[in-house]
């Protein structure tokens, strides 16, 4: 979904999904904190699948600027008293861009299982460095009482989980509409090119490892704000959005939805969180179970995750009901 | 007439092994020339040289006139050095025609926009399209390139080293692998190469690099053994013996 040839116009069907989160909230209210936790994780799924989908940059470490940007936000407005929602975002993207730039320009020069080591090595020590600095991180109790004002002084977090809601929703339409932008640029064409034959791209001139930088540096910026986000929503930090842990749920995430693909970022979270929410409430101890059943079922069955595997119904189907209209 | 290409005293060795011995080599503005040698004579390593994938052990390497002996491959690209791969390199997975806009598309300047469409581009889109036309793929282009047939895949990779408008082509075995029958269709296509590129061609079909270069540098054992025009190296007796008389029987 990226390149020369394809429409770039938005189709009906890509509104799907804020259509379903629409309906969700006037007819599931119970649910809002469950839907504004999704709705969190496609926004960083969606920064996961533009530099592994695209750009085919693989990381086990993608929780550091979760992770950081989280920590931003909540310290800022548990200490520092800065409790305006867009000034965290923004401080919160911030850092996420410096640490994505900073590890990015090191980390990069290498492939495959190296760089994988390297980025799970990073998300490592930032979950430690968290863990020690307890004065500032709440260290392994969490930071509570992060102070965030109503936004753009209007709209409360209320306990219902409502702006809450609504307000992740908008800013996962932006961060979509800026994704969506992006991989349909030459830019994300470039990306695509980088991941289908790194060799080429340096035989045509591309300077690969910059625009490689890049990418990294614009995706730990969504997924620091997407980090910020969910401290907002929470109004809490725990020790939980740094380390291996979220890294690999996201990773089992995007791969459930299907990689590379757009939407598989947001098809993952929700299955993958739905599935979570209750499996955990009926099977409290073996919850971690049913997500590995339903990882293998789908890497086994449907190697393109749930949404390759509905586009070759799709396919499937035309065909047969092409073959149909020849036969008569 | 001044060079677009020259080295001077290139040598490579690898341990104790020497690929490439003091090679001194000159391209001209449109020149056809054909690099040709037994296999192991280091026409791989020399090209490699050449766009900087390997570093020499020692030498230099001009293009247009500026040393470029360790400037980067892709820097080398926009300075005007295309190169084409033995083993196809292409982006196996995206349709033909992308293929060539993503590197008429670098050569502009564009891939790094963000905003606008890719498929908006008009004008890299036409080039594309055009020079796929001119090589006959023009009905190829939104078909995934690893579902064309092997022939028309290595007309890609030439498609993709002219939408960098080169000022000096390096085709590496352009006709690798590819059929008798289609190797002439390769063949019409490198002759209707724009006549003011310089082009080296490395090539194991004898018949092609007859047909198709006006010198040709015979490289044995990373040496340059001679150098001359077609018909010179086919009278010569060295270059029977070590080159083409092994060809003959093998």
């Amino acid at each position: 979904m990226s390149g020369y040839t394809v429409d770039p116009r938005i189709r009906w069907t890509e509104w799907i999904p804020f259509l379903v989160a629409l309906a969700a909230f006037f007819l599931l209210p119970e649910y809002l904190s469950l839907g504004a936790r999704i709705l969190i994780f496609i926004l960083f799924a969606l920064s996961l699948d533009l530099i592994l989908g695209y750009a085919g940059i693989v990381t086990l470490g993608h929780s550091a600027f979760f992770g950081l940007g989280a920590y931003t936000a909540g310290i800022l407005g548990a200490k520092y008293g800065v409790a305006d929602p867009f000034i965290q975002l923004f401080f919160s993207g911030t850092t996420a861009a410096i640490l994505g730039l900073a590890t990015g320009a090191i980390i990069l020069r290498t492939r495959a299982l190296t760089l994988l080591m390297l980025t799970l090595a990073i998300t490592a020590i930032l979950l430690e460095v968290a863990n020690k600095m307890s004065s500032l991180t709440g260290g392994a109790d969490g930071l509570s009482g992060v102070q965030v004002n109503p936004i753009l002084g209007l709209f409360r977090f209320d306990l219902f989980g409502r702006t809450a809601f609504l307000y992740c929703l908008v800013a996962l339409l932006i961060g979509w509409i800026v994704v969506r932008r992006l991989i349909y640029s030459p830019f994300g064409a470039m990306l695509t090119g980088i991941r289908e034959n790194r060799a080429r791209m340096h035989a045509i001139g591309a300077p690969v490892y910059w625009r490689m930088v890049l990418v990294y540096t614009l995706s730990a910026t969504m997924a620091g704000i997407a980090g910020a986000l969910l401290t907002q929503v929470n109004q809490f930090v725990g020790l939980n959005v740094l380390g291996l842990e979220p890294s690999g749920d996201l990773l089992v995430m995007l791969i459930l939805g299907g990689v590379g693909r757009l939407y598989g970022a947001f098809v993952g979270p929700v299955v993958y969180l739905i599935a979570q929410d209750y499996l955990a409430k009926q099977y409290p101890e073996y919850w971690y179970f049913g997500i590995g059943a339903l990882l293998m079922t789908v890497v086994l069955f449907a190697p393109g995750g749930i949404l390759g595997l509905i586009d070759k119904c799709l396919q499937f189907w035309k065909q047969k009901s092409s073959a149909r209209a020849s036969a008569r | 007439m001044p060079a677009v290409l020259e080295t001077e005293k290139l040598c490579k060795s690898f341990g104790a092994l020497t690929v490439a011995q003091n090679i001194d080599f000159r391209l001209e503005p449109g020149a056809r020339h054909a690099l040709i040698g037994p296999n192991g004579a280091g026409k791989t390593t020399f090209v490699n040289m050449l766009t900087g994938a390997i570093a020499p052990t020692s030498g230099r390497i001009f293009l247009n006139d500026q040393e470029v002996s360790k400037t980067s491959q892709a820097a080398r690209v926009r300075l005007g050095l295309g190169r084409t791969f033995q083993i196809t390199t292409l982006y196996r997975r995206l349709p033909v025609l992308d293929n060539v806009a993503l590197a008429v598309a670098e050569r502009e300047g564009v891939a790094r926009r963000m905003w606008k469409p890719a498929s908006r581009h008009a004008e890299i889109k036409d080039e594309a399209m055009s020079l796929l036309a001119t090589l006959g793929l023009a009905d190829d282009a939104s078909v995934p390139a690893q579902d064309l047939p092997y022939g028309k895949q290595r007309l890609i990779e030439i498609a993709i080293a002219l939408g960098l408008k080169p000022k000096v082509l390096l085709l590496d075995e352009p006709a690798a692998g590819v059929p008798s029958q289609e190797s002439a269709k390769i063949l019409d296509n490198l002759a209707k190469l724009p006549s003011e590129v310089a082009v080296l061609i490395i090539e194991h079909d004898m018949d092609l690099v007859f047909r198709f270069a006006q010198q040709i540098t015979v490289l044995v054992q990373g040496e340059v053994l001679m150098q001359g025009t077609p018909t010179e190296i086919a009278a010569d007796k060295r270059v029977r013996a070590v080159y083409l008389g092994e060809g003959i029987h093998a």
